[in-house]
């Protein structure tokens, strides 16, 4: 039997989390810092095609072609060079869409919890009928109606994942707008709106902030998913979600066309994900 | 009483979400730019020709008189017809609608099934590595979506070790006795074992991919109120009765436990129907939401149209269903208090 008692096992969990936070902030640095310098690393032109250069397996099987680490895709494309400039697509999106999202939702959830009255009928909903849509088909129809491109994906997450953040910091808000610490707030005479931003917003932020973790990896899918359909940007252009579906059509001729961009694509999410988690545990005062 | 008014007012609620998604649905896809009519004549099409089509598809006038029309039509149960199919949609709609269900269906009873087992073994194991370990895999399974828990299945069991079907809902070649659209269930009745066989064997990789996320959750969840039920006085009476712990946890913790666990499944299986949508599309399997991609590649309004509501009414009627047996489920609700 473990002890559960006491520092031991929270010092145990506490350099659990410590390493989760730190094998994900690792590799979501290795990706910000492939996307930024792309052009200089990539060891290919990844829109070059050369149909004599096509379905190269990686390097470290026979029949490879020295330069194309990663090997090919049908159209002689290099797999590796696509990865890392599919990666800038993937952290503009996360991060672009996913502070739009937690703003609007945040902000939205905040006054819905905390002002309550028609704010928060209204609010509510709203959330109820967001609710009610399947959301991979609800993109997929926003994305028809503005057409592909990077600014219809940051709009389309926008548009549908407010409800995250507003479902969830409506109830943080309302949670603390019970103490008697807003109470003596309001006694001292400050305005209800002074009083959320300076009094309630300080303690939700943490949640948003673990929020935001999680919808940059939620981001980064939906793009995933978005140019996996073919709906993202000009068909061309680098992405992983295409690569992906390229990949799927042709796994039995060419099974690293989908693999590599499929575990890059797997650990940032997983990245983001356990960031968000192993915050969570941070900003946890019993386990701090 | 007190329950039955709850429930009346939940049914107004509902009703109230499907009209506001019906209202959105309509606002949004007609706001298109460009014309799906132009879109499905041919090119040599003559100004009068897409007038004229466009009025028989009433699309001539405006959103709102449109949507009144509509509405008139869904009372009746008339949904409009299919633009690139000419087809009625409810047709269209229902006709692929079984597919999605059952594999929905077998998706939750494969994700209770491992999630059940995760739980139950990480109580009997509790605070050895074999919980660390479970804990492990849970995290992992929780954090990466079905998207991609379904090309990870298409490469290990479709390509490494090509023991499952990876496209398509049954083998084109077979002959199909049926008369419903719900081939599993049918197959089952009509005792053909052999293409009960084959359809399982297309499902069981999309029906894994969506159920892995939530037998985490129920696994994670179920497994924490174990936990705290196995604290519980009345417990511990019957360890002191003598019964054995694997009777302890299933007979006098788990009927306790569960509870909250069966809400979160309801909440979760919403998601779980959302998540066929792109599924579908990725095992090439012919259900709703493979259909709903194709119709909004098409810009086929009215097909588009008549899946969003369906969806929607699915999601709804799921949540009303889950809220319904919660309160009829638990005593403190159930005697109005």
């Amino acid at each position: 039997m473990a002890s559960n008692s006491g520092t031991d096992g929270r010092s145990q969990i506490r350099r659990r989390v410590g390493l989760k936070l730190w094998l994900s902030a690792g590799w979501l640095g290795v990706l910000v810092l492939a996307a930024l310098l792309a052009p200089w690393i990539a060891p290919q032109d990844p829109l070059a095609q050369d149909l004599f250069l096509g379905r190269l397996p990686p390097v470290w099987q026979q029949g490879a072609e020295p330069g194309f680490w990663l090997g090919t895709d049908s159209l002689g494309r290099d797999v590796l060079s696509r990865i890392l400039y599919g990666a800038r697509l993937a952290l503009i999106v996360a991060l672009v869409a996913g502070s739009l999202t937690c703003l609007i939702g945040a902000s939205l959830g905040l006054m819905a919890g905390f002002l309550r009255g028609w704010v928060d009928v209204v609010i509510s909903r709203a959330i109820d009928i967001w609710m009610a849509f399947p959301p991979v088909l609800f993109s997929i129809l926003l994305i028809a109606v503005m057409g592909p491109g990077l600014v219809s994906i940051i709009l389309a997450i926008v548009v549908i994942d407010w409800t995250r953040f507003a479902r969830v910091v409506r109830a943080e808000a309302m949670a603390q707008g019970a103490m008697d610490y807003v109470a003596s707030a309001q006694v001292a005479g400050r305005g209800r709106v002074s009083t959320m931003l300076t009094e309630i917003l300080p303690n939700v932020l943490p949640t948003i902030v673990v929020l935001l973790t999680l919808e940059m990896g939620i981001a980064v899918i939906v793009e995933a998913i978005l140019s996996f359909v073919n709906l993202s940007i000009s068909t061309d252009d680098p992405t992983w979600g295409g690569m992906i579906a390229e990949g799927r059509t042709s796994i039995h001729q060419a099974w690293w066309v989908l693999i590599f961009p499929l575990v890059t694509l797997f650990l940032t999410v997983l990245s983001f994900s356990q960031l968000g988690e192993g915050l969570k545990d941070r900003f946890d005062p019993v386990l701090r | 009483m007190q329950l039955f008014r709850a429930f009346l007012l939940r049914l107004a609620t509902t009703a109230v979400t499907l009209i506001g998604v019906a209202v959105i649905v309509f606002v949004v896809i007609r706001v298109v730019p460009g014309n799906p009519i132009a879109m499905m004549l041919p090119p040599g099409a003559t100004e009068a020709d897409i007038a004229r089509l466009t009025a028989q598809y009433g699309l001539d006038k405006s959103i709102p008189a449109q949507f009144l029309i509509w509405c008139q039509g869904v009372v009746q149960g008339d949904f409009g017809t299919s633009i690139t199919s000419n087809q009625p949609v409810l047709r269209l709609v229902l006709g692929r609608l079984p597919a999605t269900l059952e594999l929905s269906i077998m998706a939750l009873v494969i994700a209770v099934v491992i999630g059940g087992a995760i739980a139950l073994t990480g109580t009997r194991n509790r605070g050895t590595k074999v919980e660390a370990a479970l804990d492990v895999g849970n995290g992992m399974a929780l954090s990466v979506p079905d998207f991609l828990w379904g090309l990870v299945l298409i490469l290990i069991f479709g390509v490494l070790w090509p023991v499952f079907h990876i496209s398509g809902r049954v083998t084109p070649s077979l002959e199909l006795p049926f008369t419903t659209d719900f081939y599993l269930f049918e197959s089952v009745l009509r005792l053909r074992f052999d293409l009960w066989a084959d359809i399982v064997s297309h499902m069981f990789m999309p029906a894994l991919a969506l159920a892995i996320p939530l037998a985490a959750i129920i696994g994670q969840l179920l497994k924490q109120s174990l936990k705290e039920t196995m604290h519980l006085d009345y417990v511990t009476l019957a360890r002191t009765k003598g019964y054995g712990e694997n009777h302890v946890i299933t007979r006098e913790a788990l009927p306790n436990a569960i509870l909250p666990t069966l809400t979160l499944v309801g909440v979760q299986f919403t998601f779980l129907i959302g998540g066929t949508v792109i599924i579908e599309r990725l095992f090439s399997y012919e259900g709703l939401g493979n259909m709903a991609i194709d119709a909004v590649i098409n810009r086929d309004l009215p097909l588009i149209q008549g899946i969003v509501i369906l969806f929607a009414a699915i999601f709804t009627a799921v949540n009303l269903i889950v809220d319904l047996s919660y309160a009829l489920l638990n005593p403190r609700l159930r005697h109005g208090q």
